[in-house]
């Protein structure tokens, strides 16, 4: 019977030493099916030329294919508009675009930006840069202790002097998904705005920027099956219209002097340069493969690794898994084995064919919060079955007892 | 390569018998009461922790070392062979020991991602010896 599996071509080739590639990684990246990688090779062998340039044949061709790409992103995110979607090389860079090209002229002395202590470094770092430098004052919603956002207080920490809310989708180490609709509410009534980062979310649910109404939503293309080095930033028409650019250069411009230029029209304003175009084809194609699939049916696979993956290892002594119950969180369980550290653990899953992640996955303050300073994480994707858990399930197992702590 | 320690016989295996007895009953973790000189570490990848501790009498011997931390079975047996390998040298001899001679002590095959937590003790050790005065047995 032909799986889901099948289409990855990674997943069906066995490692150098025969075992087979048991993938949980897919947090960090998703591996690609057959359609991405020859979308890209078809690109290069049949149409490839530089995007917004040429005005023979491969020109043309290559950017209707790039706005049918933007077109198939923005229906699948919801958007108004394609000219909403901004391609840059993925959510860090995304991040980056709004806190610079948005908050720079916006933000002054005293003005306040939320975040949070589960944030990726990536939603962390450029806010405390941009706070750096316009004065503003970062707040962080604090915890719950089994990893949530604890909302009680949210009328403290979300005022008036709230410019921004900065919030991840869905932790990278807890699987905890936000509850975006109670936050947007709360944003909206204190005159503030949204930028919800989908790195995590995004490929494993329906989104609908609208619905919500978030401002800025910011994602990454590796990570929803596509190629690497592409990624997305959506952003709400007046917002972007009244933004400057971030970087500039080529694309970017409606008219050049010698001492002054004025912008292009969006989503051109925000691209200068040459755009990575092969992958932003290749990553309109892994939108439609995974809307081919659909998201109640990522859903539903998901959902089941999520619920046998949580119940297994909490059944093993000695092993606490972080973050909330499955009810409020998406396919990720990290762990702790308080007989086998993390490095250790990943090191001999590795012989047993699982690719985990170990270590502080960008989130030290989250890792701080909770009182370590590495995990292991298993991360599940549309790909996985049952029996990657049983090896995975064996594999700690197999490290407990090499390290003589069976 | 180096002459300061065992007979070097490479295992394949990384967490062989030397580590994971290391790793079990590890030589002198815990603190010194009134250490020349203490130090730490960490290995800002993963964490790794590793707190090395000396005692150094009148005539620059290391009379006593002790380490102390947490992290993967690698970097903590490492301290712990480290710590056994260097009592009774003098600060000179540990000034030679190099970076290859601690590897070849642990007697297995690191990646070089790996070799960060064999040499994380290691690190410690020679910030201590270049930073150490020369005051011995004081406080540091």
């Amino acid at each position: 019977m032909a799986t889901i599996g099948d289409d990855f071509p990674i997943l069906n080739r066995p490692l150098a030493d025969g075992t087979p590639l048991v993938y949980l990684d897919s947090a960090s990246s998703a591996q690609k099916p057959r359609v991405v990688i020859d979308s890209l090779s078809e690109c290069y062998e049949s149409y490839y030329a530089n995007a917004h340039r040429g005005v023979y044949q491969f020109g043309v061709q290559i950017d209707e294919a790039l706005e049918g790409s933007r077109e198939r992103i923005a229906r699948m995110i919801g958007a108004e508009s394609p000219e909403e979607v901004i391609f840059t090389s993925g959510t860090t860079m995304s991040i980056n675009l709004v806190a610079q090209a948005w908050g720079r002229s916006q933000l002054s002395q005293g003005d306040e930006i939320l975040v949070n202590e589960m944030e990726h470094h990536a939603n962390l770092v450029p806010w405390q840069q941009l706070a750096s430098q316009t004065g503003a004052v970062l707040r962080h919603i604090p915890l719950t202790d089994d990893g949530r956002l604890d909302l009680e207080q949210l009328s403290e920490y979300l005022t008036s002097r709230t410019r921004l809310v900065a919030v991840t989708g869905m932790s990278n180490v807890l699987g905890t998904v936000n509850p975006i609709e109670k936050l947007v509410d709360a944003a909206r009534e204190a005159g503030a705005l949204v930028l919800v980062d989908g790195a995590q979310s995004v490929p494993h649910a329906v989104v609908d920027v609208l619905n919500p109404r978030v401002d800025f939503l910011a994602f990454s293309g590796h990570k929803l099956y596509g190629p690497s080095g592409i990624g997305v930033l959506y952003g709400r028409r007046e917002l972007l219209e009244a933004m400057d650019p971030f970087l500039c250069g080529g694309n970017m411009i409606s008219e050049v002097g010698l001492t002054e230029s004025s912008w292009a029209e969006l989503p051109a304003k925000f691209e200068a340069g040459t755009l990575p175009v092969a992958q932003a084809i290749a990553l309109g194609t892994a939108v439609d493969y995974v809307q081919g699939i659909g998201f109640d049916e990522i859903g539903r696979i998901e959902g089941a690794l999520l619920s046998e993956a949580q119940q297994r290892l909490t059944e093993i002594p000695d092993l606490v898994v972080h973050g909330p119950s499955i009810e409020h969180k998406g396919a990720i369980v990290s762990f702790s084995d308080e007989r086998v550290h993390p490095h250790d653990m990943a090191e001999l899953l590795k012989r047993k064919g699982v690719a985990v992640r170990a270590g502080h996955h960008c989130t030290m303050p989250l890792h701080a919060r909770l009182g370590i300073v590495a995990s292991t994480r298993a991360s599940f994707a549309l790909y996985n079955d049952s029996s990657d858990i049983d090896v995975l399930v064996d594999g700690i197992q197999y490290a407990r007892k090499t390290l003589r702590r069976g | 390569m180096g002459n300061l320690g065992w007979e070097t016989s490479v295992s394949d295996e990384l967490y062989d018998e030397l580590i994971l007895d290391h790793f079990e009953s590890p030589y002198h973790r815990g603190e010194l009461e009134s250490p020349s000189c203490t130090h730490t570490e960490r290995n800002p990848l993963c964490g790794d922790r590793v707190q090395l501790q000396l005692q150094i009498d009148s005539e620059q011997r290391i009379q006593q070392a002790f380490f102390d931390g947490e992290g993967c079975a690698i970097s903590q047996a490492a301290a712990s062979i480290l710590c056994e390998h260097i009592e009774g040298k003098t600060l000179e001899e540990v000034e030679e020991f190099s970076a290859a001679a601690m590897l070849d002590l642990l007697r297995v095959q690191l990646t070089a991602v790996r070799q960060r937590c064999g040499l994380l003790g290691f690190k410690v050790l020679k910030t201590l010896v270049y930073s150490h005065d020369g005051a011995a047995g004081g406080s540091a």
